[in-house]
């Protein structure tokens, strides 16, 4: 036994809640403590302070401030302090009802005699769905640095968030503190570590900043990694997303998901996909606009000097199909294995289709699709934009039943993309747009060696895959598909 | 739940929090200007004294009146005059 019991009380604390069985069921030693003369105890109650009714030593604790400062996780917990003085002053716990261990954790042998040997204690309410966000924004450190904007009474709360700037034009969850809290809990990283510096202002873009943001694009915790990974493949110098923003051109981010993350968050790379109706398909693209729009104050009209832009330009995010495993994924391209989950961004625009419902072969397919890609930006521009090329399930089986792998199909595509100079230079077809004069006696790619990038995604049924063109200002001169893993 | 009158600020804060006004006119001359009467009595004797002043600056002046005082203006109103004009006096009392 602890020699000290036999000098002074030792003080004890317990933590209880009364809607916890185990707790009812315990009152009885509750008592037979608190009467003991050889110890002193305080009974923190979580949930009803009249509980254990008439004993002097209860602390309502209905504010949860001590169960979350002593990381209460079960109850009941019995803690044992140092310092009697001192109730954070810890020296050990038990929890849940078991007999033997109480009375040797007391050091009273009849403790609880009569009652069964053992019950498993309940949940602490620190630990109810939603609340440990709660109670840390209350009585943990203060870990969120961003300006409060206090609304005036009469303000509705979501007219506020437009009346401030912060919209792309549709609404946006207002981004409380709470809901900010809880993005954060959606990754490990630390709220003021700075990702990178926003175009075009240029200014440190911290993950709080990005919590924030993706809070109000409508994002889950859970998409919050994937996001944060968009925001740090956005701000690699090889994307350009400085360039991107300003041109007059249609680009912007286009962002490409791979790997398991996709399946784990609920993606959409199936019916639809580049289509309306998956949150995290249309939140995690929208997330990364929002950061480039109030982090970097890149708004249409400033620093966007977009003739059109395009409506990719709200958001423009899917998931690759990589349901067969002998068709490399994009990210399997730049490197990565099929385990890892990443994020891809190409500077693209808008959807154009490529409709073949007739090839069977791959010879004729690819040669289809060929053609259809001559038009990227302009069919007698050639190596001035990349392109995706959005491969149907149904056209990648038509590849994969003639023995094609990807290699092939890219491959086949450059061959026939080939063009003599002379066809497409300026003035030819009577059309004064083209290829400088200079070219005439060359033999003409349509994309640069790193510029034809192929991904599969889409509905089973349908033989309509799509080419997303890039910006024209695409390879080392602008931006560059870049990958970062989640 | 108190937080949902506190917001946090997804900018980079360069800016005031508080609401932005329009970026003001550097010049009138060759703007228009709409004078919006808000039909309380001698408010026409006194715009006319402001348009002579605008006109004098080089703006076009478009002159405008609310169907009544006790009212906000009609959206049709606010929608033409936003088309119309450059920039907008408004008299808000006697």
């Amino acid at each position: 036994m602890n020699p000290t019991l036999e000098t002074q009380p030792v003080n004890y604390v317990l933590v209880v809640k009364k809607d916890c069985p185990t707790c009812t069921v315990i009152e009885p030693v509750i008592r037979s403590l608190a009467e003991n003369t050889s110890l002193s105890l305080s009974v923190y109650v979580q949930d009803d302070p009249s509980f254990p009714p008439n004993l002097d030593c209860v602390v309502d604790d209905s504010s949860l401030e001590y169960s979350y400062k002593r990381e209460i996780e079960v109850v009941p917990t019995l803690i044992r302090l140092n310092d009697k003085n001192d109730v954070h002053s810890e020296e050990a716990r038990i929890y849940g009802w078991d007999k033997g261990q109480w009375q040797s954790f007391t050091g009273i042998e009849e403790l609880g005699a009569e009652l069964v040997d053992f019950k498993p204690g309940c949940g602490s309410k620190t630990q109810d769905p939603g609340m440990s966000e709660v109670l840390a924004l209350r009585f943990g450190e203060q870990i969120l640095q961003a300006r409060h904007v206090e609304l005036a009474e009469a303000e509705d709360i979501m007219e506020a968030c437009y009346d401030r700037g912060w919209s792309d034009g549709l609404p946006v969850v207002p981004p409380t503190p709470l809901r900010v809290m809880r993005m954060l809990s959606g990754s490990e990283r630390e709220a003021s570590e700075i990702v990178g510096n926003a175009p075009p202002d240029n200014v440190p873009c911290t993950i709080e900043k990005i919590a924030i943001n993706a809070v109000m694009a409508g994002c889950k915790p859970e998409y919050f990694p994937v996001v944060i990974a968009s925001v740090e493949a956005a701000l690699q110098d090889r994307f350009c997303m400085h360039g991107l923003l300003c041109t007059t051109y249609f680009s912007s981010p286009v962002m490409v998901v791979n790997g398991p993350i996709t399946k784990q968050i609920g993606m959409n790379s199936g019916i639809n996909a580049l289509g309306q109706g998956n949150r995290a398909n249309a939140t995690i693209g929208r997330a990364l606009q929002l950061i480039i729009r109030n982090v970097g104050g890149g708004v249409p009209g400033g620093i966007d000097r977009a003739c059109m832009g395009n409506p990719g330009k709200y958001t423009y995010c899917f998931a690759e199909d990589e349901s067969d495993d002998n068709w490399l994924s994009l990210s399997m391209d730049r490197g990565f294995q099929r385990k890892d989950s990443v994020v891809s961004l190409f500077a693209g625009d808008g959807l154009q289709p490529v409709l073949d419902q007739q090839s069977r072969t791959p010879e004729s397919l690819a040669k289809s699709m060929a053609m259809s890609l001559r038009s990227v930006a302009h069919t007698k521009l050639f190596g001035m934009a990349d392109a995706i090329l959005v491969v149907c399930p149904e056209h990648r089986r038509v590849f994969r039943e003639g023995g094609w792998s990807k290699a092939e199909l890219r491959k086949a595509l450059y061959e026939e993309l080939k063009t003599p100079g002379s066809e497409i230079i300026r003035g030819a077809d009577d059309i004064a747009e083209g290829m400088p004069v200079k070219l005439k006696d060359k033999m003409l790619d349509k994309f640069r060696e790193d510029g034809l990038h192929i991904v599969t995604t889409g509905g089973t049924a349908g033989m309509f895959s799509a080419i997303i063109g890039g910006w024209v200002a695409s390879g080392e001169r602008g931006s560059q598909l870049t990958s970062q893993k989640i | 739940m108190q937080s949902t009158t506190t917001l946090l600020d997804p900018t980079a804060e360069l800016q005031t929090a508080a609401r932005q006004l329009l970026p003001r006119l550097e010049s009138i001359a060759g703007l228009t200007v709409g004078l919006l009467d808000i039909s309380k009595p001698r408010g026409k004797e006194f715009l006319d004294e402001v348009q002579k002043h605008l006109e004098a600056a080089g703006a076009k002046v478009k002159r405008y009146s609310k169907p009544t005082f006790t009212r906000i203006a009609p959206t049709e109103l606010t929608q033409q005059i936003s088309v119309e004009c450059d920039a907008v006096i408004e008299g808000l009392a006697d």
